[in-house]
Formats: structure tokens, sequence, C-alpha cells
């Protein structure tokens, strides 16, 4: 069976099928990553474009290696958010482009739900890489399948996501993934950093990150940032490391072992120490391999789908 | 000129009169009500069966967009939407391009509404509070009354300061006028799209807490109870709203309040379509608020159904949502979601909606009410609350079409108005 | 109404298997530089089978790889249904290798020519030979069978159908043809 939808915006509401067929299928991609090769004729003849509206190398060259490597045309349109908003608009931005005859949008961009509005003004098949605050699919499914490849299986582990769940796209995504996979999900963090319903999507909460590890199998710790749009939500950087910084002492008083992934850039010994985040438990670094299996894993699924389902 | 409305079944709640009968009128006065009116070749006859008859409706928070944003909406289109939408009269709201807070704007205003249709739709400016709506200057007052306006209001942006606030209400109350406050922390509301709650969390999308409307109403009431003030706050939308708004009424504060159409119609969840035309300020509520707002409209304590007319062209709203305008468009659909929502679902009785759109407005702006009787001039609104039609956005006369409601099947349809001598089906 | 016909039953599959094992054993004189690579689905198990004999026969080990073409078809983008994908698995390095490549039917040659454009990217063997159960002939492409275990001619409106005891339960080889019963 294809994917559900041609579009994948979120993973809010996607069916569990549908996530173990693109972590499946990314199995298939991580070998060809191993190849002296690592490319492959399907995707010949389509044309993606990279739209990114908000600078991040590392997610756009990850999908553009994905794009290459299945023989697809690729090409980037990068803007500043703010020369476009003054300029001109997404539609008639991603209208144009589009009259290029172009088959893929890849999209980052900073408002929530600006790839779901892409649907509406294009017909290009959307897939969503970063929508503001709301939503980051590709990552969280490398995510799962880095934890699935590491620990085999999502379901029934316990994995906690830290740090500042408020802005943070990977965390809802995660989320939602996780959740569907039949993992526990909890959440740690400062209390101004964790929205005040997130238990209703039925996640656990821990403000003493002490709590999170002595319950988590796995911690997913998010990049911290001290201020967003001119808000500080925490007094300093130096208390968020002292209280929440993801640290070996802390570690070790675990008794079991703890998988560690972050979705990087890391801001080392801030949200993670450096011995940490370059230890054996880190996934870190198959993570961003892994990242391009997905992509390709998702690139292919829906580039390949076919309408008359 | 002559009417003859044959088996009008006339509601006024003023006088109680609740009957079926003839109305007749000649040149724009009603020159006799009563059974079986014999019919003059020279009028005008219609036949009224199973429609209500009401003292003309106003809507006191629309936004006429001119002068300055006449791409969005002009004195000339709002009035038609408003007389297609069974209004005899609205107040329009100050923050135009320059502001109104000078004489001369209101006088521009009245001036172009009497062009329009004739003069069929009355025009009640609200000035502003401040000069500019900056919260800091109180605009002449005075001057601003005997041009015209008809009450005060910095709507878009709040009275912040409790300094201006006071002066503002202290000077008001003197004149009789109320202040009408758009209640709204804007510290607290900063950055915010939609309702902080379940919603905004799934979509991560910055919130406006409830009470960033509440704290302000509170604060409000205080300054009111102190300065024994008339008070009304705009749009309320959360339950904590209505219960201040209770507990003000129950301590016999001068203070009222309105309810829009949209926020008793929608919730928070229909933003997740990410339609921009779910946008407006104060956000969609939850269904908590809904049956809070109800129950408000129910026992009373919301006097008042306004629209808070939006109108944004529609490049405007082919945005993102973080950068689309907030608000939309309610004129037309105002009335038949009264209807639908309100009356069919058994919250209020026709006799109370025609107080929430005619009577208590007219009270709160102190404007003589409207009475159904010989001799005096028709202002009236017909409507039949029976007939189901479907909302056709393009059908609508505003030059704007942002409304959420296209599509929506609804049970209940204005059938026309009749104000200045003049009697308006809607196409 | 489908009307099936036997080819090629239980005892004659398992002929042709072993006469397939010694005519690669006898062309490639041995199994030194040998490496079975099957086309997914139903030439996997024809790799560990062909493999299975050949070591029997020479008493040898031999290396036996998996090829899914998924990626490689000229079709994909076309079908109807979206294969998912099996994945390869060559556990050996294809360099100077010689490969025999097995597949259960020979029809247009398309899963062939995607099979050695998938097999030159992992390396450069020294030889690709082509292995089948049965050739069904209706060729698009100039590629022809090294070693073939039946020639059935067909008309294009017949199906062939390779039985394996893997998936099916059984062994054999039937011709399936749309029609209606006389």
């Amino acid at each position: 069976m294809p994917l559900a939808s041609r579009h994948l915006l979120g993973l809010e509401g996607v069916p569990k099928e549908d996530i173990q067929l693109i972590l499946d299928t990314a199995t298939s991609f991580r070998e060809i990553l191993e190849r002296p090769i690592k490319k492959v004729p399907t995707l010949q003849g389509m044309t993606i474009v990279n739209l990114f509206f908000e600078s991040s190398t590392r997610t756009r060259i990850s999908f553009e290696l994905a794009e290459r490597r299945l023989s697809a045309d690729v090409v980037n349109f990068s803007a500043d958010l703010s020369s476009v908003k003054k300029g001109e608009t997404l539609k008639d931005t991603a209208r144009n482009i589009e009259a290029m005859k172009i088959d893929m949008v890849v999209m980052r961009h900073a408002a929530v739900g600006a790839a779901h509005f892409l649907t509406r003004v294009i017909k290009a098949i959307i897939i969503n890489a970063g929508d503001g605050t709301h939503e980051h699919p590709t990552q969280a499914l490398l995510d799962m399948y880095s934890i699935r490849e590491k620990l085999g299986k999502i379901e029934g582990l316990n994995i906690c996501i830290v740090g500042d769940i408020s802005h943070s796209r990977v965390a809802l995504s995660n989320i939602y993934g996780l959740k569907t996979m039949g993992a526990n999900v909890a959440v740690c963090g400062p209390k101004t950093l964790i929205p005040r319903e997130i238990g209703k999507l039925g996640v656990k909460i821990f403000y003493s990150v002490d709590e999170a590890i002595k319950w988590a199998n796995v911690l997913n710790v998010l990049r911290i940032q001290l201020e967003r749009q001119d808000r500080a939500f925490f007094p300093s950087l130096r208390e968020y490391r002292q209280y929440f910084a993801i640290t070996k002492e802390r570690l070790d008083k675990s008794e079991k072992q703890i998988t560690i992934l972050h979705p990087g850039p890391i801001n080392r010994d801030v949200e993670l120490s450096a011995e940490v985040a370059d230890s054996e438990h880190s996934l870190i670094l198959q993570q961003v391999l892994n990242g391009v299996a997905v992509r390709m894993a998702v690139l292919y699924l829906l580039g390949t789908r076919s309408e008359s389902k | 000129m002559k009417y003859l409305f044959k088996n009008s079944h006339i509601i006024d709640p003023t006088t109680g009169k609740d009957t079926k009968v003839d109305i007749l009128i000649v040149d724009g006065i009603i020159e006799k009500i009563g059974n079986n009116l014999s019919i003059d070749i020279n009028s005008l006859t219609y036949d009224l069966s199973g429609k209500i008859v009401a003292p003309g409706f106003i809507d006191m928070h629309v936004h006429l967009r001119e002068p300055g944003y006449e791409y969005k909406e002009t004195i000339e289109t709002g009035c038609m939407a408003a007389a297609n939408g069974g209004f005899t009269a609205v107040c329009c709201m100050p923050n135009t391009n320059p502001p109104i807070d000078e004489a001369s704007i209101v006088r521009l205003i009245k001036q172009r509404a009497e062009n329009v249709l004739k003069g069929l739709v009355d025009i009640y400016p609200i000035a502003a509070i401040t000069k500019g709506r900056e919260g800091k200057e109180l605009a002449p007052m005075m001057e601003l009354v005997d041009a015209g306006a008809v009450g005060f209001s910095d709507d878009g942006s709040p009275v912040e300061n409790a300094e201006v606030m006071r002066r503002a209400l202290e000077y008001a109350s003197a004149l009789n006028k109320p202040i009408i406050q758009h209640p709204e922390e804007l510290d607290l509301a900063k950055g915010g799209l939609i309702n902080e709650g379940y919603v905004s969390t799934m979509l991560g999308m910055q919130a406006i807490p409830s009470i960033a409307e509440e704290i302000m109403i509170a604060r409000d009431l205080q300054l009111t109870e102190y300065f024994a003030a008339q008070y009304h706050a705009a749009h309320i939308s959360t339950a904590g709203s209505v219960e201040l708004i209770r507990m003000g009424k129950k301590k016999k504060l001068n203070v009222s309040c309105e309810v829009t159409p949209h926020h008793f119609s929608l919730d928070d969840n229909a933003v997740r379509s990410f339609d921009t035309n779910t946008k407006m300020n104060p956000p969609l509520r939850t269904r908590e608020d809904i049956e809070a707002l109800k129950e408000g409209l129910r026992d009373g304590t919301i006097d008042v159904i306004a629209t808070d007319h939006a109108p944004h062209s529609f490049d405007e709203k082919q945005v993102e949502f973080l950068f689309a305008p907030f608000g939309i468009v309610g004129l037309e659909t105002a009335v038949s979601l009264a209807s639908t929502e309100l009356v069919h679902k058994n919250i209020i009785s026709i006799s109370q909606l025609i107080e929430k759109f005619s009577i208590n407005p007219r009270r709160i702006l102190n404007l003589p009410p409207i009475l159904i009787n010989e001799g005096v001039r028709a202002n009236l609104t017909i409507f039949d609350p029976s007939i189901e039609w479907i909302v056709d956005i393009q059908k609508f006369k505003s030059k704007s079409k942002n409304s959420p409601f296209n599509g929506w099947k609804l049970k209940g349809k204005v059938f026309g108005i009749f104000n200045n001598g003049i009697f308006h089906p809607p196409e | 109404m489908k009307i099936q016909n036997r080819v090629i039953d239980e005892k004659g599959f398992e002929r042709t298997l072993i006469r397939l094992a010694h005519e690669i054993l006898e062309r490639n004189k041995g199994a030194d530089k040998l490496a079975l690579v099957g086309i997914r689905t139903r030439g996997e198990f024809l790799a560990k089978r062909i493999g299975n004999k050949i070591r029997e026969i020479e008493n040898k080990e031999i290396q036996i790889g998996f090829i899914d073409i998924t990626l490689y078809r000229d079709d994909l983008r076309e079908k109807l249904n979206q294969p998912i994908l099996k994945g390869t698995q060559i556990p050996f390095d294809v360099k100077d290798k010689d490969i025999i490549l097995i597949d259960d039917v020979l029809f247009t040659g398309r899963t062939i020519r995607a099979a050695l454009d998938e097999l030159i990217d992992l390396g450069r063997p020294a030889s690709i030979q082509l292995a089948v159960l049965v050739d069904r002939g209706h060729r698009e492409l100039p590629i022809k069978a090294d070693f073939v275990g039946k020639n059935i001619p067909t008309s294009p409106d017949e199906k062939i159908r390779v039985l394996m005891q893997e998936i099916d339960g059984e062994d054999g080889v039937v011709i399936v043809k749309e029609g209606k019963l006389l």
C-alpha cells in the first residue's frame, strides 16, 4: 500500500503503517549509502525544488543529497524571510517556480502551516522540512529510525524529549510519531518552555532532568536558545546548564543505559556535555547518516506514489 | 409611496407587542397597523406570512475601512452589506486612516453615508478614545459628540494605560457616552495568533491566553465601579469574561458587552485547517467558552450581538497564517448565524434575538428606541426564521469575502429592511 | 475464468535445477570465482536452491546475494501499485567475480536490464551471465539468457507463474490464461 497522503506535511494523523513503511523503506536506502556508487536512477526526470526561507544548512544538504542520490534534478532556492515578506508573497514565489514545471517542493519556512498553505496554491508534491514551531516530520522519522536501529524497537520504550518544547517542531513531530508507534513519551524542561496543555497530547511531564533520566531509555536533547523573539523564557544559559544539561555525572546515576539523540547543531556544554555527545551511547552521527536514508525513502515513496489509488 | 405588509408577525420587545397584523406605510411613516387592511392599487403589497417584523437592527461594531482602506471596503459597499444582512444602522469603528479622532472625519463619514442608497442605512460613528488611537491623550470627545459620534473606542487596540482609561471613563460619562474597550492585555497576547490551549499546543502556534482578555476586563470593571462610569466590553470571547461581566452587573455597574457570531459558532478546532479566515482577534476559543457565551446570551449577561465586521482583501488573506491580518466579514451572515446557532438550538427566543440586535445596542449607545407604532417613522428588519439557505461569499455585497462560513447551511434569512422611506429586499 | 496448465511438475522442477547447476559449473569450469545473485522475489529462492546444488556437487561454499531492482525499474512512475522495497543484499565484493544472475521468468528483458545496471553500480564483475527457469519469449530489449531451464513459447495474453515451496507451498510452473471455458 502506498502512503495515505501525497504530501508529507507532518506526522500528526499519519497512520502507523505509513511510518512503518517509511522506516522499512529507509533500510533499503541505508544499504545504497554503503555502496561505492551511492546513487540509483529511481527519480530520473523528476525535478525537486528545495525552498528554504530559513537558513538550515544541515537539513538542506541532507535533502539535496537524498534527492541527488535518487537521480532527481535539484534546484535550490534560499531566501531570507524578511526580504521575502517585503517583496513577493509565498504564493507568488511558489507559483513562479511551479511554472517552470517542477514535481516536488521541499520547504522550510518560519510560519506555522506554511506547507499546508502551499498545498492549496500549487499542485506539486510538498514535503515539509520544518514550518515554524509546528512540525519537522523527516527529523522525527530519522530519530525513530535511529532509535529502532540501535534498540531494535520503538514500541514500549520510554523516550523523553528535553529542552525547549514550546518552540520546537522537532518535539511535536517526535511526540506524534512516537506515540503512533507505541512509545511512552515524556517532555522535560523549565516550566516556561513547556506548553500548558501538552499533557493532553498524552505525554508525561518532568520539570527535573534527574527524574527524566530515571524514567527514560532514550533522551532526545533539543538545542536550547536563550532568547526567542526578544523574550527570555529562562534566566540564563548558565542556570539552564546547571539544572538541565545532560552530563555524564547525571547519566551515571542511572542504572540502565540511556541512548542520546540530538537533532543538531549542538551547543556543546550547554544542553549536552561534550563527553556525552561523543560517547558510544550518542546516536548523533548515525542520525545524520540515517537522515539521508530516511529522506530518500520519503522522496521515493512520494515520488513514485501512484495517483490512481 | 405606499407599502402594505400583509400578515406581519410584529415582535417588539420594548412594548411587548407580539401580534400578527397588516402594516400600512405611507411615505415612510407607519400609517396603520391592523387586521385585514384593504389592498390599495397604489400600494406595493407583500405577504409576510411566516416572517418576523422587528424594530430595525443595528450592528454596533463594524469596520467600514473608509477613509484609508477603500480597497477592503467603502462606506458604500459596507452599507450595502449591512442592508443585505438586515441592519438599518451600523456603528463604524475609528481605526481608519486617518482615524476618527477629529470632528471633520465624523462629519465626512456621515455625509458619505447619506448618499448611499438614499440614506437607507444610518451610520453612527464611534470615535477614538485617544488621539491617533495611541492610548496616550484623549481625543476631543465633546467636539466628536457634537459632530455625531455615539461612543468611544480605540478598537483594534486596548487603552492600556490605567490612568488614561480613568480619564476616558470620567470624561465620557459626563457626555452620557459609553467607553467601548477592546479588552486585551498586550504583553500576554504578544505574538499570539490563536487561542492558547490544546489546539495551539497541537499546532505549535504562538497563542493568546484567555486571561489576556479577562485581566483587562477585570481592571476596567474596577475603574468603572470606582468612577461610576459607563463601560462596554467589545467582542468578549471567553468564559472568564462572561463571568466577570456577570459579576459587574450583579454589582449594578453600568456595564455591558457584546459577542460576535463567529465566537459562538466556531471553536478553535477550525484553525487546524490553517484557513486564514479563522484568524481573528480575539481568537476563536474553546467549546467550553462557547457554552459559557451561550449561557451569557441566555441569561442576559451578554447584551449585544455585534459582528466586528472586518473586511480584508483576497490577497491579504492568501498568505501564510502568520502573516494574515486578523478578522472576518460578518454583516451578511450575522442574523442567520444567530438564528441557526441560538434560536434554533433553544438558547434564546426570537424576542431575545431582537433585543440583542436592536433594543440593547441602542440603549447602550443612548439612542432613542425604535417603536413599531402608528405615526412613527418605519425602521424595520424583516426576517424569516425558518428559511434554509447556503452561504455563498460570492454573493456578498461587501467588497471583501473573507468569511469562514462559505458553504454553511443556515436556518433563518433576512427578508428585507425598511428605513428612511425605503424598502430594501436583499437580492 | 482462469485456466491453468501445468508445464513443469514438482519432479521436473527439481531436475531442471540440477541441470542448471551442472551447466553453470561446466561453462565456468568450477565454482572458484562464481557468485550467484538472485533477483527478488523468486530469483532469491532459485539462487539459494541452485547454490545448494552447486555446494553438493562441488563440495565447496558458494557466495549468494539478492538484488531488488525496484529502484532501477523504468516503469516505476507509471505503475499502479507501488512495490514494497525488499532491499539488495550482496554480502561480498562483486569485483572480478563471475556473477550468475538468476531470475524465474525471462520475458521483455527489462528486469534484467535494471539488474545489470544495479550490479554494475555495485562494482566491476569479471562477467555477468544470466540463468532463468523459464524463457517465455517476447523480448523488448536485446537480452539473451546463458542458461535456460525450459523454453515455453507463449502468447502475450498468457501468464507464466513459477510456484516455489518457499512462497507457494509447492514447486512447478503453470501457464495461466484469462478466457472462457469452451
